[in-house]
């Protein structure tokens, strides 16, 4: 199989737009195609289609709960925690755990010489499965509102995969973070998204590096083209990355877009472009069986 | 006064409005807390530029003249960031999640923290003040704690220099940077688009700044691409007793502006999308609770 990440640094240039469009042409020529909406914060893949729930996950994560009429108040834990998620006043015998800092890690548990502290999971968000024409091919991950870092969110969404299709489309969050590195470092290829305007231009070329560093491939679409100016095409240029296809701005799709439509639906020869950018996609990097 | 311009979904405008704000008549402090992907700067040309060195996490490292190869550390590894690759134990910089349970617990003390320093937070002046901005090196974990470093700096310029006014400008999504981004603001901007996700992550992120009792105002931005659904989007505000600040039409002028490295209300000041922007931070500054 193969993954295909749709990125961009900056935050709405058209990531789900690309990434249902890529679907639902895949779905329409036959291919065993899967869509992960790993946009944890914020996932809205789903919008585009009427897909059915098939299943859901719950996404926890371990924290401590320690047991103060074992505790002895030594401290060790806390000095473990390299979160700062464990508070203590060993004077006035108090310690308590603060679960918003906490990541799981365990280490006040191998910390602990007394067994005063046991763990429980709690949850972190979901990742649900949903069906179109009764075949399971749209993964959802959801991070619960309030919760600080949506990456074990996207990693347990990425994992339910599992080699079931043969080309998945990963929908990525915004940025060049955490997120957007767990996201892409399980991906073949990289399709990155972008404007042709000045934020659009200096997020890709941060999106651009921090790809280059972890050697993943990757390729880039203009959308927007029309809107602001040439320096986007000039750098990829120079730097000679790949320009996939450029999008026209028209407000016609931003319309389409704003109600749920896809524009794959209804214009057959920017379905036919896209289909060809994955096609190629697939020729060359489809066999790599890219692990990290 | 901070005020914090947010907005769940990313695109919808967050960083052109604050631009245009920050380019009325009074002076501000402009702080750019999309430490992910920092670009009011590209607009406003700071001067006297100050520069700290910030140290996010930290990453774990082997020695491998001291690995004795037990693979210990595996079992610890609850981020699975460690992993047996042909006859050595390998870690993983991407997986690794700086907890230093493995260097604690090696045997051979052959595991050593290291230190990420190519974070940076920069600070200077620029035509209408002052504007300090973050950078988050590729791949570190935007806990927030650099927000928190850009938002100390702004307040830290706001005594030096008794402008009163600081504007944040957030960065997308509902986690950790965001929450950073609005503790302890004085109001909450919610910048918005006509679509199904812009009205979704809306409601997403409304859920996160109801528990900061700010004051909060919504903008619905780009309103003209989908009127229908911005009226659906208003109505949803008056239903939850938010205050729509104001609509502001798509304008490829907001595009010309930001390409010729103005904001809309620097290089078109008398356009009809300037005077709204206008109208519309006169409606958020003077409002009191």
């Amino acid at each position: 199989m193969i993954k295909i990440a749709i990125a961009s640094g900056k935050g709405g240039t058209g990531k789900t737009f690309i990434a249902t469009n890529i679907f639902n042409i895949l779905l329409q020529n036959n291919y065993a195609a899967m869509l992960v909406d790993c946009d944890a914060e914020e996932p809205n893949a789903l919008a585009f289609f009427k897909a059915q729930l098939t299943g859901k996950k719950e996404v926890t994560q371990q924290i401590p709960v320690i047991n103060t009429e074992i505790c002895n108040f030594c401290g060790k834990c806390h000095e473990y925690c390299n979160y700062n998620a464990i508070f203590i006043l060993p004077q006035m015998k108090i310690i308590k755990v603060i679960p918003d800092l906490c990541h799981g890690c365990g280490a006040c548990s191998v910390a602990c010489e007394f067994e005063a502290i046991t763990e429980k999971p709690v949850s972190l968000g979901q990742v649900t499965s949903y069906s179109l024409k009764n075949a399971d091919c749209i993964l959802e991950a959801r991070m619960n509102i309030g919760v600080m870092s949506p990456v074990s969110v996207i990693k347990a969404a990425i994992k339910e995969i599992n080699n079931k299709a043969d080309v998945a489309i990963l929908d990525a969050p915004p940025g060049t973070s955490c997120p957007f590195i767990q996201t892409v470092a399980t991906a073949d290829y990289v399709i990155l998204v972008t404007e042709p305007t000045p934020f659009g231009h200096s997020d890709l070329r941060q999106s651009v590096e921090t790809l280059k560093k972890i050697n993943k491939p990757c390729g880039v679409i203009i959308n927007r083209a029309g809107l602001g100016n040439n320096d986007v095409s000039k750098y990829l240029f120079q730097e000679k990355i790949p320009l996939l296809l450029e999008i026209q701005f028209k407000k016609e799709i931003a319309g389409l877009y704003s109600r749920g439509k896809l524009l794959s639906e209804s214009d057959s020869s920017f379905a036919e472009q896209l289909l060809t950018v994955v096609k190629n996609i697939i020729t060359k990097h489809g066999n790599s069986s890219h692990q990290r | 006064m901070e005020i914090a311009v947010i907005s769940g979904k990313g695109g919808t405008g967050k960083s052109t409005i604050s631009a245009a704000f920050a380019t009325l008549n009074g002076k501000v402090i402009l702080t750019d807390c999309d430490v992910d992907a920092a670009n009011l700067y590209l607009l406003f040309n700071p001067s006297h530029k100050e520069e700290v060195i910030y140290i996010g996490g930290t990453k774990a490292k082997i020695d491998y003249s001291k690995c004795t190869n037990c693979r210990l550390c595996i079992g610890y590894c609850r981020f699975d960031a460690i992993s047996r690759a042909r006859d050595k134990v390998v870690i993983s910089e991407i997986l690794c999640d700086g907890c230093v349970l493995c260097s604690r617990i090696c045997p051979e003390k052959a595991i050593t923290m290291v230190a990420n320093e190519k974070s940076r937070m920069f600070s200077g002046s620029f035509s209408n003040g002052e504007i300090v901005y973050g950078r988050l090196s590729p791949g570190e974990e935007n806990t927030g704690k650099l927000v928190n470093m850009v938002r100390e700096k702004a307040k830290q310029l706001s005594k030096e220099t008794g402008i009163e006014t600081i504007i944040i400008d957030g960065p997308p999504g509902i986690g950790c940077p965001v929450i950073s981004s609005l503790t302890g603001t004085n109001k909450a901007v919610i910048v918005t688009e006509p679509t199904i996700s812009g009205l979704n992550d809306l409601k997403r992120i409304r859920v996160l700044v109801k528990k900061f009792k700010l004051e909060e105002y919504v903008i619905i931005n780009k309103s003209d691409l989908n009127d229908s659904m911005s009226s659906r989007i208003k109505k949803w505000c008056k239903e939850n007793g938010i205050t729509v600040a104001g609509m502001l039409p798509f304008d490829r002028k907001i595009v010309d502006a930001l390409v010729q490295g103005k904001s809309i209300t620097e290089l078109y000041p008398d356009s009809t999308t300037g005077k709204k922007i206008n109208k519309i931070w006169n409606k958020i500054i003077k409002q009191k609770r």
